[in-house]
C-alpha cells in the first residue's frame, strides 16, 4: 500500500501562492527527497503534510486513508513522525526523556483508553484515567516505563557514541548536531510508519553531515520509508530513490536522482535562463 | 439615548488612550505592558494633586502630568523592560505586573489610599444641541482626546522617529541593522505611550469625579479589553476598540448599574479572545510559536529533599504549633497553609504545564463560594461541600480557560487574568446566587467525629492535612508520564504535538486539576473565616499566588509551600500594613524576575 499519497495540494498566505497544486507519492521503503531554490515551498509542503498547517484545498492520503487537515498529534499517533528545520528539542528535559516523549503514542497502560481521545466528551474520562494511573503507578505502567526505556537506550545507540554517554544531560546543555540527533532519534523511536526530515543536515560540517548520511543509509536499508527535504545536493543523491523539484510552489521535476539532476528545468530553477545573447 | 452614547464616547476616549500607549509598546517591544493601568492613576493622582494642592490651571496640570508620567513610563522600561529583552516574554509580563503593583500601592502611601473628587475645572452642563445636554468637559475630554490620537498619527507618518518606531514595529532586527538605535526608539515608545495615558488620567479623573490610587487597575483593565478588542498592535484598532468599549460599557451600565461594569468589560475580553483573537483589526500570524516559559528555567533544577528530610518537616509542621505556638500565631500558619495549597495549583500550571495564570483566584472564589453556599442553604455536611467545591472548581476553570487554547503566549496570560476578574465581578452581580456584594456570612465550621472543628489548631492540623496530601499528589503527578508529557507542552508545543501529544487536552487537564486543588482551598479558607465576599478575591489574591510560586520556585511544590512562609507567614507575623504588605510583594516579585528567575528554591544546574 502506498505510505503516502498527495493531491492537488494548495496554501496561499496572504495572496502568495506557497504551495500551488503539489501532487506526489511515497511507497513503502523509499526515501523520496523534495529539493527546490530557497522559498520554492519545500518546507510548507511539509507542513502541509504533517499537519502543522491546513492546505486550502487538495488531498493527503496517509496508509489508504484521507487524513487532510488532521492536526500533527492525530497524524504522529497514526505514524507519520516528523523533524524541525532548526531542531526542535524540550531543553530542559533529560536527552532520554526527549526520546521518551516521541514513544508517548506507543504507550497504552500509561495512556488508557486513549482510543477516545479524539471524541469530544469521551476524552476526559480517558485524560482522567491517565491522571489516575500516574497518581497509583501501576505495576503494568512501571513494567511499561522499563520497557520503552529499553527502547530509548536502543534508539541512543543508533548514534554510537554521540548521544549514549550524555543520555542524561539535559538536551539545551547539547551541541547543535548532537540536539538534531537527539530530535532524529525522537521522531524514529515511535517506529513510524514515514519520517519526514525538514533539513536534517542544516548547519552541520561536511563531517557531521557525512555521518548523518551513513545513519540515514542504515535506515533505509532498514527498510524505513523517509520524505526529506535538503538543500546538500550530493546527499540527495546518495539517499534518495526519487527526487521531487519544487519552484514556486509548483513540481517541476520529479524522477530518479541522476534524471532530475540533468532536467534542463531544474537547472533554469537553480541558475536562472540563459539569455540569447544580444547583438547590437 | 443619545446621551448614553455620549457619555459612552467620552469615558470611551480615555480607554481609547490608554489602548494606544498600550499597542504602541506592544508593537515596539512585543511586551504587554501591564504597569500602563497604573500609569493612567499615576496621571490622575498627580493631576488632582497639581490642580487642588497647588491650584494650577488645567494647561499647567497637563503639563505637569506629561512631565510625571512620561518619566514614569522611562523609569518602567529602563528597569523593568530592557533588562529583559533577552529573557522570554513571561519575564517582561511578571516584571511589569509587579512594577504596577509597586507604583498603585506607592501611590497608596503617598497619597493615602481614600477615594478623592477629583475637581472638572470645567463645566459639565451648559452646552445643550438639539435637546442633548452636555458640558465644556465632555467637549474638552474628546477634543483632547481626537487631537492627540491625530498629533500621534501624524507623529509616526511624517517624523523621522515616528518612522523609526513604525520600523521596529515591523521588523526589530533589521531596524537594528539600518542602524536605528533601538533602545531609544523604545525609551520615546514608552515616554510618548505614558505620557497618553497621564493625559487619559487627568481626563478619565475629571469624567469620573472621583479619584483613587487604585483607579488605574479598573480603568487599566477596560484599555487592555479596548487594545485586545481592536487588535492588540494595531493604533486605529485601538481607537475604535475604547471607543466602542465606552459605549458597550455606557448602555450596560444604563441598563443594568454600575456594578455591570466589570461584569461587561471581562465578558466582551474574554468573548473577543475566544471568537477572534487578533482582534477586529489585528492579523493572526498563520505560524507563531514561541514558547512562554521554555528556558526562562534554563538552567534550573529544583532542590529535592531526601524523605527523612520530608518526613522530619512534616512532624515538626504538625508537633511545633501543638507545643510551643499560641492561637494567633497558629492562626497564620492556617493562612500559610491555605496560600500554600493555593500555590500548589499554580505549580501544575505554571510550573510544570507552563501555562502562567493571572487568574487563580478563580477556582479558589468557586470553590470557597460553592462550600458556603452547600453548607448554608442547603445544610450540606462540609466533608461531603468539600469534593464538590473541588469538581465545580475545576469545570468551571477548564470551561472558562479552555477557548483559549488557539491563543499563545501573552493571550493567554491575558485570558487567565479575564477570567479571575469576570468571576470576582460576577460575584458581585449574580446576587440571585452569590448575595452580592455583601456575600455569604455563618458559615459553619466542619464536624470531625461529632466534635466542632472551629479552634485555631484543630482547623490547622485538618488543613495541614490536606496540604500534605496535595503535596504529596503534585509530587507524584510531576513524576509520572503525566509529568513528563506536561514538560514538553511547557518546552515546546509544536514539537510536543509533533510527537503525538495532544496539547490542549493537557493544558485543559493541568487546568482542571489545578482547579480542583484551588477550589478545595477555597472550600478551607470559606471554612476558615467563616465569611465571604467577593472583594476577597480580587487580583491581588491571584497575584499574591503567582509570587509565592515565582519566589518558590516556578516548577518546585516544596517552593510552593517555602514561598508561602515567606509571604503569608512573615508580613502576618510582621503585622505589616496591606498596603506596604503589596508594595513588598511587588518589589520582591520584580526583583526575583530580575535577580533570580529560577526562584529561593531552585539552583542552577550549570
Amino acid at each position: 500500500m502506498t505510505v503516502l499519497e498527495v493531491t492537488g495540494l494548495r496554501r496561499s498566505f496572504a495572496g502568495l501562492r506557497a504551495v500551488d497544486g503539489v501532487s506526489f507519492t511515497v511507497e513503502p521503503g523509499e526515501v523520496v527527497s523534495i529539493i527546490g531554490p530557497n522559498g520554492s515551498g519545500k518546507t510548507t509542503a511539509l507542513n502541509l503534510v504533517s499537519g502543522v498547517l491546513r492546505p486550502d484545498s487538495g488531498q493527503v492520503t496517509f496508509q489508504g486513508r484521507d487524513v487532510t487537515g488532521w492536526r500533527p498529534e492525530r497524524l504522529a499517533a497514526a505514524g507519520l513522525s516528523r523533524t524541525f528545520q532548526n531542531g526542535r528539542v524540550f531543553g530542559n528535559l533529560t536527552v532520554a526523556e526527549n526520546v521518551l516523549i516521541g514513544l508517548t503514542p506507543t504507550l497504552q497502560a500509561a495512556r488508557p483508553f486513549s482510543r477516545w481521545r479524539n471524541v469530544p466528551v469521551l476524552r476526559w474520562a480517558s485524560l482522567l484515567a491517565e491522571t489516575a494511573v500516574a497518581l497509583v503507578d501501576p505495576p503494568a505502567v512501571r513494567r511499561e516505563l522499563a520497557d520503552r526505556q529499553a527502547k530509548v537506550a536502543t534508539q541512543l545507540d543508533r548514534f554510537g557514541d554521540r548521544l549514549t554517554p550524555r543520555a542524561d544531560l539535559a538536551a539545551h546543555t547539547l551541541s547543535y548536531a548532537n540536539r538534531r540527533r537527539t530530535e532524529i532519534a525522537r521522531a524514529l523511536a515511535s517506529g513510524p510508519a514515514l519520517l519526514v526530515l525538514d533539513e536534517p543536515t542544516a548547519g552541520m560540517n561536511p563531517a557531521e553531515t557525512g555521518e548523518v548520511l551513513e545513519q540515514l543509509l542504515e535506515l533505509k536499508a532498514a527498510g524505513q520509508t523517509i520524505l526529506l527535504v535538503e538543500h546538500k545536493i550530493d546527499l540527495v543523491m546518495r539517499l534518495s530513490d526519487r527526487v521531487l523539484v519544487l519552484d514556486a510552489g509548483s513540481v517541476i521535476a520529479a524522477g530518479p536522482p541522476e534524471q532530475v539532476r540533468s532536467d534542463p528545468r531544474v537547472i533554469e530553477a537553480y541558475l536562472g535562463k540563459r539569455r540569447p545573447a544580444v547583438r547590437p | 439615548m443619545l446621551d448614553t452614547a455620549l457619555a459612552g464616547l467620552v469615558n470611551g476616549s480615555s480607554y481609547a488612550l490608554l489602548a494606544l500607549g498600550l499597542s504602541l509598546i506592544f508593537g515596539v517591544a512585543n511586551v504587554i505592558n501591564f504597569a500602563h493601568a497604573s500609569v493612567f492613576a499615576v496621571g490622575a493622582m498627580s493631576g488632582w494633586w497639581f490642580s487642588v494642592d497647588l491650584d494650577w490651571p488645567l494647561w499647567a496640570v497637563l503639563l505637569g502630568v506629561t512631565a510625571v508620567t512620561g518619566l514614569l513610563g522611562l523609569v518602567i522600561n529602563v528597569i523593568a523592560v530592557t533588562p529583559l529583552a533577552k529573557a522570554p516574554p513571561i519575564a517582561a509580563l511578571l516584571s511589569t505586573f509587579a512594577v504596577s503593583v509597586v507604583v498603585d500601592n506607592g501611590a497608596q502611601l503617598v497619597f493615602g489610599p481614600e477615594t478623592r473628587r477629583f475637581p472638572a475645572l470645567l463645566a459639565t452642563d451648559n452646552l445643550g444641541l438639539g435637546g442633548l445636554r452636555f458640558g465644556t468637559l465632555d467637549v474638552t475630554i474628546l477634543v483632547v482626546a481626537i487631537g492627540l490620537m491625530l498629533v500621534l498619527g501624524w507623529f509616526l507618518r511624517a517624523s523621522r522617529y515616528g518612522r523609526a518606531i513604525r520600523a521596529v514595529a515591523q521588523d526589530r532586527d533589521a531596524a537594528a541593522q539600518m542602524g536605528i538605535p533601538l533602545a531609544r526608539v523604545q525609551n520615546l515608545a514608552f515616554v510618548i505611550a505614558s505620557v497618553l495615558g497621564g493625559v487619559a488620567g487627568v481626563l478619565g479623573g475629571m469624567y469620573l469625579n472621583n479619584i483613587s490610587p487604585t483607579v488605574g487597575s479598573t480603568v487599566g483593565m477596560s484599555a487592555f479589553a479596548a487594545a485586545t478588542l481592536g487588535g492588540l498592535g494595531s493604533l486605529p484598532g485601538a481607537v475604535a476598540g475604547g471607543l466602542l468599549l465606552g459605549v458597550v460599557e455606557a448602555f450596560g451600565v444604563s441598563w443594568w448599574g454600575g456594578n455591570a461594569r466589570t461584569l461587561i468589560t471581562f465578558a466582551v475580553l474574554l468573548i473577543v479572545l475566544w471568537v477572534r483573537p487578533s482582534g477586529l483589526f489585528g492579523k493572526r500570524a498563520p505560524l507563531a510559536a514561541e514558547p512562554m516559559t521554555g528556558t526562562f528555567f534554563g538552567a534550573a533544577r529544583t532542590v529535592r529533599l531526601r524523605p527523612w528530610q520530608v518526613a522530619v518537616a512534616a512532624v515538626a509542621a504538625y508537633v511545633v504549633p501543638a507545643v510551643a505556638l499560641d492561637d494567633y500565631t497558629v492562626q497564620i500558619g492556617v493562612q500559610v497553609v491555605v496560600y500554600a495549597i493555593l500555590a500548589l495549583s499554580l505549580t501544575l500550571v505554571s510550573g510544570q504545564a507552563g501555562q502562567i495564570s493571572l487568574g487563580q483566584a478563580a477556582p479558589l472564589a468557586i470553590g470557597a463560594y460553592t462550600s458556603a453556599l452547600l453548607t448554608t442553604a442547603t445544610g450540606l455536611d462540609f466533608w461531603l461541600s468539600l469534593p464538590i467545591s473541588g469538581v465545580v472548581a475545576a469545570v468551571l476553570s477548564v470551561v472558562l480557560v479552555s477557548p483559549s487554547w488557539r491563543l499563545r503566549g501573552h493571550y493567554v496570560s491575558i485570558a487567565t487574568l479575564a477570567t479571575g476578574l469576570l468571576v470576582a465581578a460576577a460575584a458581585v452581580n449574580f446576587d440571585w446566587l452569590t448575595n452580592g456584594p455583601s456575600g455569604v456570612s455563618a458559615i459553619p465550621p466542619p464536624t470531625l467525629f461529632g466534635a466542632s472543628v472551629s479552634a485555631p489548631l484543630a482547623v490547622y492540623f485538618l488543613d495541614l492535612t490536606i496540604l500534605l496530601v496535595v503535596l504529596l499528589l503534585v509530587v507524584r503527578l510531576r513524576r509520572s508520564t503525566l509529568g513528563r508529557i506536561w514538560s514538553a507542552v511547557r518546552e515546546d508545543e509544536v514539537a510536543a504535538r509533533s510527537s503525538g501529544i495532544a496539547v490542549a487536552d493537557y493544558k485543559s487537564l493541568a487546568f482542571g486539576i489545578g482547579g480542583f486543588v484551588a477550589g478545595i482551598g477555597g472550600a478551607l479558607f470559606a471554612q476558615q473565616y467563616g465569611y465571604i465576599d467577593p472583594s476577597v478575591f480580587g487580583i491581588s489574591v491571584s497575584l499574591l499566588a503567582l509570587t509565592i510560586v515565582v519566589l518558590g520556585g516556578l516548577n518546585s511544590p516544596l517552593g510552593a509551600v517555602v514561598g508561602a512562609i515567606v509571604l503569608v507567614g512573615l508580613p502576618e507575623a510582621l503585622r505589616m500594613l496591606q498596603e506596604t504588605r503589596m508594595l513588598t510583594y511587588g518589589l520582591l516579585l520584580l526583583a526575583v524576575v530580575l535577580f533570580r528567575p529560577q526562584g529561593l528554591m531552585g539552583k542552577v544546574a550549570r
